[in-house]
């Protein structure tokens, strides 16, 4: 079994408790930080299992390399104390089940895209920014094989995560990849940084999106018209596990022209999406996510801001009706990058 | 030459019948399970008088003659199981009249409920109907001739409830009006005048419908659905009841299936629900979700997974597409919401032993006055071992709505067969006078219903 690798000594060596200090949902010093994350890693009960989030972003303020998040998710389970209910974990876990056959493997040797459990958005996947480049997972009945599982974070299920994930991976694997270019950022990090956390061997080179696209914005920069549009940018959760690559995100947008407005939530202080905080357990959790949606649209409107553009189809899904009824346009990095080099996405208006 | 067929041109025109195998081969089955029977004759008449003339004709030759709407019935009701004339109503498809202050449409039988959920959306935003989960080709004539229910069910009923007339032609040629067009005043109401609706229920045994006038609603400016998961079925009921308590949802349907995976063994529950304002939205949420289902998201039985603007219609058919071939069909019931568990383990227990990933629904009718709850049956349509598995599970399901203290809905000629054989002996005299009385050639989709 998968271990995850979590050094207590580095949490006494720490001089700051950041991991807990820093969290946005969380209001603790230092002093208490220190005592908590002690005793989760000493496998005893916390007030901060019961009162996670799961955003995801104690991985990024975490200065030690340590894994809080991980080992806060893997002690959730161990202690059975799952921020969501029963129904909604055994609904999660039944959803990542394959159940229309297994996927035809096609040997590559080359770079693939991998859309993983987002077949069905395959056509944001079109133009010159993608030519050439194979796509794997493109078929919706089948998607599940290549679905990167980290998703149960959410649902203190870590077991699922290390049960299934070699498989996924030895899936994509079949394909000989070169490099796999991950379309959702959950992927990259599931095989950046959980994967390296709890021993589980990735034999291919996972490409971020956004890398991906800025390195393709490059090649085509003659055909780049500025969109001079204000955007906003909804950061997802899962970018927490590869903050090294959310710099991607402002030099996609100085490349294309894209006037990135100045938020408060954003970058290190960016607000998550709340999809998966609507149906925790913790008493008033439907109103803690509306208020936090209510937050972060305020403040892109207070910014300034025309559009919103979106890495995870999951926040897509979760804030994009909200802010198209406040006038601003939900869009993919992707289709943004496409009207910069003249192109029309689908369903552009 | 055919004189029948020669009749039928002169009629309704050329174009507009058909004697040709390839085309009554078309006409000879619908989407479910049942036998294919074949007609002799397709007619598409354009209007009133082109159905007075034909079923006059049907009289004259003792030739049976049976309506028919989208099709989608999906129980055989309208397989000609007797042949004659198969009476394709599409073409009378004009919207009448829609009356935007007392909230109704006159349309004609061929009408769809997707034409007419278009038609208000362009020109009545104002204003929706109770659409039924049907695919959209479905008509509203043939949807309240068999007592179907729509995503208003929760607050307004079933649709034929909201039906305020209705023209028919009867068996013998005549020409009536039920409702407040009766006496000319228009087409608001069905009450107050005596009651001689005869002809809903009756699957077109008793005539045929040529216009309705069907009741419309305020249609808000957000809708979406709500969904709620419970993990045990026990709950369900119970949770309906709280549901309906707020009046506040316009729909209440809960399910489970076998496929896809994240449906399996938990029952979800969608709630729709209306707002002009994003305050009134919240307003409704919070005591939907929170106040009423919140003790079970605290318990850890119940989960609360969002809601999603803007409505996705339909639902039930997809189930064709969770089994290689396509094919499904389905035994409603109409059942009290305190058979839910029962209605989901048996069904479940019956679709096991025939080897069929198991579909169970139910659609909540009333202030929890009832629900209709359906099991469909996925089939191989190129597999005939899958369809004869198939009808074996449907059947032992009409006998299980029956055990369950159920009505079967829509039933198909199996099930009308086991309600008549339990029917009171006065009611079911009561149908054949009645029969008797205003179809004396029995000519009106012979093989249904036969009380005669």
């Amino acid at each position: 079994m998968y271990t995850l690798k979590f050094d207590i000594e580095k949490c006494h060596n720490c001089q700051t408790q950041a991991c807990l200090t820093r969290c946005q949902h969380l209001d603790i010093d230092r002093e208490v930080a220190q005592r908590e994350i002690r005793k989760i890693a000493r496998g005893e009960d916390s007030f901060i299992l019961h009162d996670c989030l799961t955003c995801y972003a104690c991985e990024e303020y975490c200065t030690m390399g340590n894994h809080p998040f991980y080992l806060i998710v893997e002690q959730q389970e161990a202690l059975n104390i799952p921020p969501v209910p029963r129904p909604l974990i055994q609904r999660a876990v039944n959803l990542g089940v394959p159940f229309r056959g297994e996927p035809e493997i096609g040997e590559v040797h080359g770079p693939v895209l991998n859309m993983a459990a987002f077949s069905d958005l395959i056509g944001l996947i079109q133009g010159r920014l993608f030519e050439g480049l194979t796509v794997i997972s493109t078929d919706d009945r089948k998607m599940f094989h290549y679905f990167c599982q980290l998703m149960y974070l959410h649902y203190a299920r870590s077991s699922v995560i290390k049960e299934r994930l070699p498989g996924v991976i030895n899936t994509i694997n079949r394909h000989k990849p070169t490099e796999v270019i991950c379309f959702h950022d959950e992927c990259y990090g599931t095989y950046t940084s959980y994967c390296p956390a709890v021993g589980i061997d990735v034999p291919f080179t996972p490409i971020h999106f956004f890398e991906f696209l800025h390195r393709r914005l490059t090649e085509l920069k003659e055909a780049i018209r500025p969109v001079g549009f204000k955007v906003a940018y909804q950061r997802p959760c899962s970018s927490r596990l590869s903050p090294d690559k959310h710099h991607f995100v402002r030099d996609i947008f100085e490349l294309i022209g894209a006037r990135y407005v100045e938020r408060e939530y954003v970058d290190e202080n960016a607000l998550c999406c709340a999809g998966a905080i609507q149906g925790q357990r913790r008493e008033g959790s439907r109103k803690r996510a509306i208020e936090m949606q209510r937050k972060n649209i305020n403040d892109m409107k207070k910014a300034g801001a025309e559009v919103c553009i979106f890495n995870c189809p999951a926040c897509f899904q979760t804030l994009g009706s909200l802010l198209s009824a406040e006038d601003i346009k939900p869009m993919y990095m992707s289709d943004l990058c496409r009207l910069a080099i003249g192109e029309k996405p689908m369903e552009w208006r | 030459m055919d004189s029948i067929y020669e009749a039928l041109v002169n009629i309704v025109g050329k174009e507009y019948v058909s004697n040709q195998p390839e085309e009554l081969y078309i006409y000879s089955f619908d989407l479910g399970t049942a036998e294919p029977c074949q007609p002799q004759y397709v007619v598409s008449p354009r209007a009133t008088e082109h159905i007075q003339g034909i079923v006059r004709l049907a009289n004259k030759e003792k030739i049976p003659i049976v309506p028919l709407g989208g099709g989608l019935s999906l129980a055989g009701l309208a397989v000609p199981l007797k042949g004659g004339i198969l009476l394709d109503l599409k073409r009378m498809d004009s919207i009448i009249e829609v009356n935007e202050n007392a909230r109704y449409a006159v349309v004609e039988c061929g009408v769809s409920q997707g034409q007419l959920t278009s038609y208000l959306e362009k020109n009545y935003p104002r204003l929706t109907h109770s659409e039924p989960g049907a695919p959209p080709a479905a008509t509203l004539a043939g949807n309240v001739m068999i007592h179907g229910q729509g995503d208003l069910a929760q607050p307004y009923g079933f649709n034929s409830d909201l039906v305020n007339g209705l023209e028919v032609v009867l068996p013998t040629g005549e020409v009536c009006h039920i409702g407040s067009v009766a006496i000319g005043a228009g087409w608001f109401t069905n009450h107050p005048l005596p009651d001689v609706g005869l002809f809903l229920g009756w699957c077109g045994t008793t005539g045929i419908i040529t216009k309705l006038s069907i009741r419309l609603f305020p249609c808000k400016r957000i809708r979406g659905v709500g969904t709620f998961v419970l993990e045990h079925e026990d709950l369900v009921p119970e949770a309906v009841y709280k549901l309906t308590h707020t009046q506040m949802a316009e729909d209440i349907v809960a399910f489970s299936s076998a496929i896809p995976p994240f449906a399996s063994e938990l029952q979800q529950i969608t709630v729709n629900i209306a707002a002009d304002s994003e305050k009134e939205l919240e307003f409704k949420q919070e005591i939907l979700w929170d106040d009423t289902l919140g003790e079970y998201i605290h318990r850890g039985e119940g989960a609360y997974l969002g809601f999603v603007r803007h409505l996705q219609r339909p639902q039930i058919s997809k189930t064709s597409d969770y089994k290689k071939g396509g094919g499904f069909e389905y035994v409603g019931s109409i059942v009290p919401i305190q058979r839910y568990p029962e209605c989901y383990r048996k069904g479940r227990e019956i679709s096991e032993r025939h080897g069929i990933p198991y579909t169970v629904t139910g659609r909540c009718v009333g202030a929890g006055h009832s629900m209709m709850f359906a099991w469909t049956f996925a089939f191989n349509r190129a597999d005939p071992e899958t369809i004869i598995q198939a009808r074996k599970a449907l059947h032992e399901t009409d006998d299980l709505v029956l055990q369950l203290g159920g009505v079967i809905w829509k039933p198909g000629t199996y099930g009308q067969k086991l309600i008549l054989e339990r029917l009171d002996p006065g009611t079911k005299e009561l149908m054949g006078k009645i029969k008797r009385l205003i179809d004396p050639n029995g000519i009106m989709n012979p093989g249904n219903w036969e009380v005669a």
